[in-house]
């Protein structure tokens, strides 16, 4: 199988969860397409491991499940204590760091 | 010996200290203490005079180190003493005259309720007088000469309920800042070209010092005479000196006449080494002289008011003595010696003005005067004694004096010599008319006496002995110190080793020149005599020609000074602050405008909106990478 298809996947995936981020407003939502752009990431790395023939972009992908792991544990404590203390999820109300 | 020269100076102070702060309980013997201080002053000063003449000639100068004053790192400021022949001579006459004119304002000053206040003031001055002459050092020096200022700021405006006396001691105040600032640049320059305030270090290195920084030394000396021009009343800084007479008449004797005003001839011969080293400011200072003594002479002729004629004499007189210092070497004796013979005569002048103004119900008008020689006996010969002294008439004091420095005016040589000897001789001319005019105007013609505002005729009579005593005393010195000065030359003799002394090559004798003071001196009695006492005098001043009128308003100086320094300084500050109005402040309120509205603008970035946020992350990170990607094509 063609190892461009991969790349094509991961392009996609990595827009779909850009276009995410950017358009919608649920907190939730704006995070499970954070996790969308980081595992496309992983897709093109591995793929890339593939066709290079080594190991660094395995490697590579593994340290982001690690981030991503972290990153979920924090980001969700946040948006719990965000919905805690303004009964909502979305991120355009969470916008009191303006001048 | 050394020990009273402290006391000298202290012993005025002490006065001035308690006589001021005493409060009123010695309202009934401040005169008293005043004087007795006074007199102490001057007793050791004639103590340490004594002294002086028993030693060589070389030997006699006396130095006295009390402390240190201002001792910061390589900044050094003594309080020190230096009695040396030409110090010696101002103690004389300060305390001499000092003396005198402290006994005569017991009288003078009897109806006044702040007369002990008169004579702290007094005593204030002497202090300051004799700081000034005796210091060893220019700082000191300087703490002395504004110790004056301030002692003849308080007396100018000692009535001060008359407006026009707290006005004219501001007037004086401020005109000397305008010399005292001279004098402190001066001093500055002379502390960093010689690292040192003392006379004994700057004065005897000056000559050197010329050949290596002869601009900074001729500007020593241009700063001295700014300082000596304010103080002695010199042109331009002389606006001050005839409303200054604002003062009692005590004051203007002493003060405004005799000493204060020569401090200026005092600190040109003291720093005689520095104008020799610098002829552009001997220059500077004999022009100032030469104008000087002309342009006083001409405001004397044309006062009605006695006290300012007798001033505008004063000025015209320290003319002459700052010309005669400004001449080096061959003047700086004779110009001591007219300061001295000067002090006499005008102090016992002035002494006489105050006594015809005590007679006359203070009138000081000349044309509500006359025909008063036999009401008041004592006034009229001491006045006309010291009269006679001032227009030099053979054998009393003024003629040794005066004559000297004309002669020496000739001996400077060259054109610069005629020019400087034929203003002096046309000085001495003129001199000869106001006096005689003052004279004949006050003491002869028939009387012109008017009741004065609250109907008071006049009856004017004749001083009590405390005034008429020290005239008489002063009268005797304007007849005879001029002759004493002359015999031997023994007033050269006492002076050379301190001031230094040289005969100039005079290109006329001095027989020549004597005969031509002679001319001078008759013509101008004659002109005086044809006009005024041939013919009667006016009650109502005559319009007069423009010089006359112009004389009148002291030949325009305080227009001048209104018109060019008070209109021009307004004139630049308003010009100055509609500069920083608009240049400065644009600058600085246009830049901080602009960055406002710039950072007005950049402020809407920061909206809050994290998606905002995101997608200027996204864009920037594309940018990045189609930079990257487009170098690595190129």
């Amino acid at each position: 199988m063609n190892p461009a298809n991969y790349l094509y996947l991961s392009a996609l995936l990595f827009t779909i969860g850009a276009a995410g981020v950017l358009i919608r407003r649920n907190a939730i939502v704006v995070f499970m397409c954070v996790e969308l752009m980081l595992n496309a990431c992983n897709l093109a790395f591995v793929t890339f491991s593939r066709l290079h023939g080594n190991l660094d972009g395995q490697v590579i992908a593994f340290f982001t499940m690690v981030v991503a792991a972290a990153e979920v544990v924090v980001g969700l404590a946040i948006i719990v204590s965000i919905f805690r203390s303004r009964h909502s999820a979305s991120v355009d109300d969470a916008n009191l760091m303006k001048l | 010996m050394e020990n009273l020269i402290g006391l000298l100076v202290a012993s005025p102070l002490l006065g001035a200290g308690i006589l001021l702060t005493g409060g009123k309980r010695l309202d009934r013997v401040g005169h008293w203490l005043g004087t007795l201080l006074a007199l102490v002053s001057f007793a050791l000063g004639v103590a340490l005079f004594a002294n002086m003449l028993g030693k060589d000639a070389d030997d006699r100068g006396l130095h006295s180190h009390l402390f240190t004053w201002v001792p910061v790192g390589g900044f050094r400021a003594d309080v020190g003493f230096q009695l040396d022949q030409l110090s010696m001579t101002f103690v004389l006459l300060i305390t001499g005259v000092g003396t005198l004119i402290h006994i005569y304002s017991i009288g003078y000053m009897e109806h006044d309720e702040r007369r002990r206040r008169f004579f702290g003031y007094l005593n204030l001055f002497l202090a300051a007088m004799l700081l000034l002459v005796l210091a060893d050092n220019y700082f000191l020096l300087y703490a002395g000469w504004e110790g004056v200022g301030l002692a003849s700021y308080l007396l100018i405006g000692f009535w001060q309920h008359k407006p026009s006396a707290a006005t004219a001691a501001k007037k004086a105040f401020l005109v000397n800042r305008v010399g005292d600032i001279g004098l402190s640049v001066g001093i500055m320059l002379m502390f960093t070209t010689f690292g040192s305030f003392a006379f004994a270090d700057i004065l005897p290195k000056a000559q050197e010092a010329s050949t290596t920084q002869h601009a900074t030394v001729t500007g020593i000396g241009f700063m001295l005479l700014l300082a000596a021009c304010g103080k002695s009343a010199q042109v331009p800084l002389q606006s001050w000196l005839g409303d200054a007479m604002e003062g009692p008449t005590p004051v203007s004797a002493l003060i405004h006449a005799a000493t204060m005003v020569t401090a200026g001839v005092y600190l040109i011969t003291r720093s005689g080494a520095i104008f020799n080293a610098a002829p552009d400011a001997q220059t500077a200072v004999v022009t100032v002289g030469a104008v000087t003594l002309l342009f006083g002479a001409i405001v004397g002729c044309a006062k009605d008011d006695i006290k300012k004629a007798l001033a505008g004499s004063t000025m015209s007189q320290i003319g002459y003595m700052i010309m005669a210092a400004g001449l080096g070497p061959i003047g700086y004796v004779f110009a001591i010696m007219h300061l001295v013979t000067h002090g006499f005569f005008k102090a016992g002048l002035f002494l006489g003005a105050g006594s015809v103004m005590h007679g006359m119900n203070d009138e000081v008008d000349m044309r509500r005067y006359g025909g008063l020689r036999k009401y008041m006996p004592v006034t009229f010969v001491t006045f006309g004694l010291g009269y006679l002294a001032i227009i030099g008439f053979p054998g009393l004091s003024g003629f040794f004096s005066k004559d000297k420095i004309i002669e020496a005016a000739f001996a400077k040589g060259g054109t610069e010599g005629w020019i400087l000897g034929c203003c002096a001789l046309l000085g001495a001319a003129i001199t000869a008319f106001y006096m005689t005019r003052v004279m004949i105007m006050t003491f002869f013609g028939e009387k012109r006496w008017v009741p004065d505002a609250d109907g008071h005729e006049p009856h004017p009579h004749e001083s009590p002995s405390s005034m008429t005593i020290p005239m008489i005393i002063l009268a005797f010195g304007s007849v005879l110190a001029g002759g004493l000065f002359s015999i031997n030359s023994s007033f050269v003799k006492w002076l050379e080793p301190v001031t230094g002394h040289s005969e100039g090559d005079s290109p006329v004798s001095a027989g020549t020149v004597t005969a031509g003071t002679m001319v001078a001196l008759v013509i101008g009695v004659g002109i005086a005599w044809a006009m005024y006492a041939r013919r009667s005098v006016p009650a109502v001043a005559p319009r007069g020609s423009l010089l006359t009128r112009a004389a009148r308003r002291d030949l325009l100086q305080d227009d001048f000074n209104h018109v060019v320094l008070v209109r021009g300084g307004e004139h630049l500050t308003r010009s100055l602050v509609y500069l920083d109005h608009s240049l400065v402040d644009g600058v600085v309120n246009g830049t901080a405008a602009s960055v406002g509205g710039l950072s007005g603008r950049l402020r809407k970035l920061q909206n809050g909106y994290v998606r905002s946020y995101a997608v200027s992350m996204l864009g920037g990170s594309a940018v990045l990478v189609a930079a990257t990607l487009l170098m690595r094509a190129v």
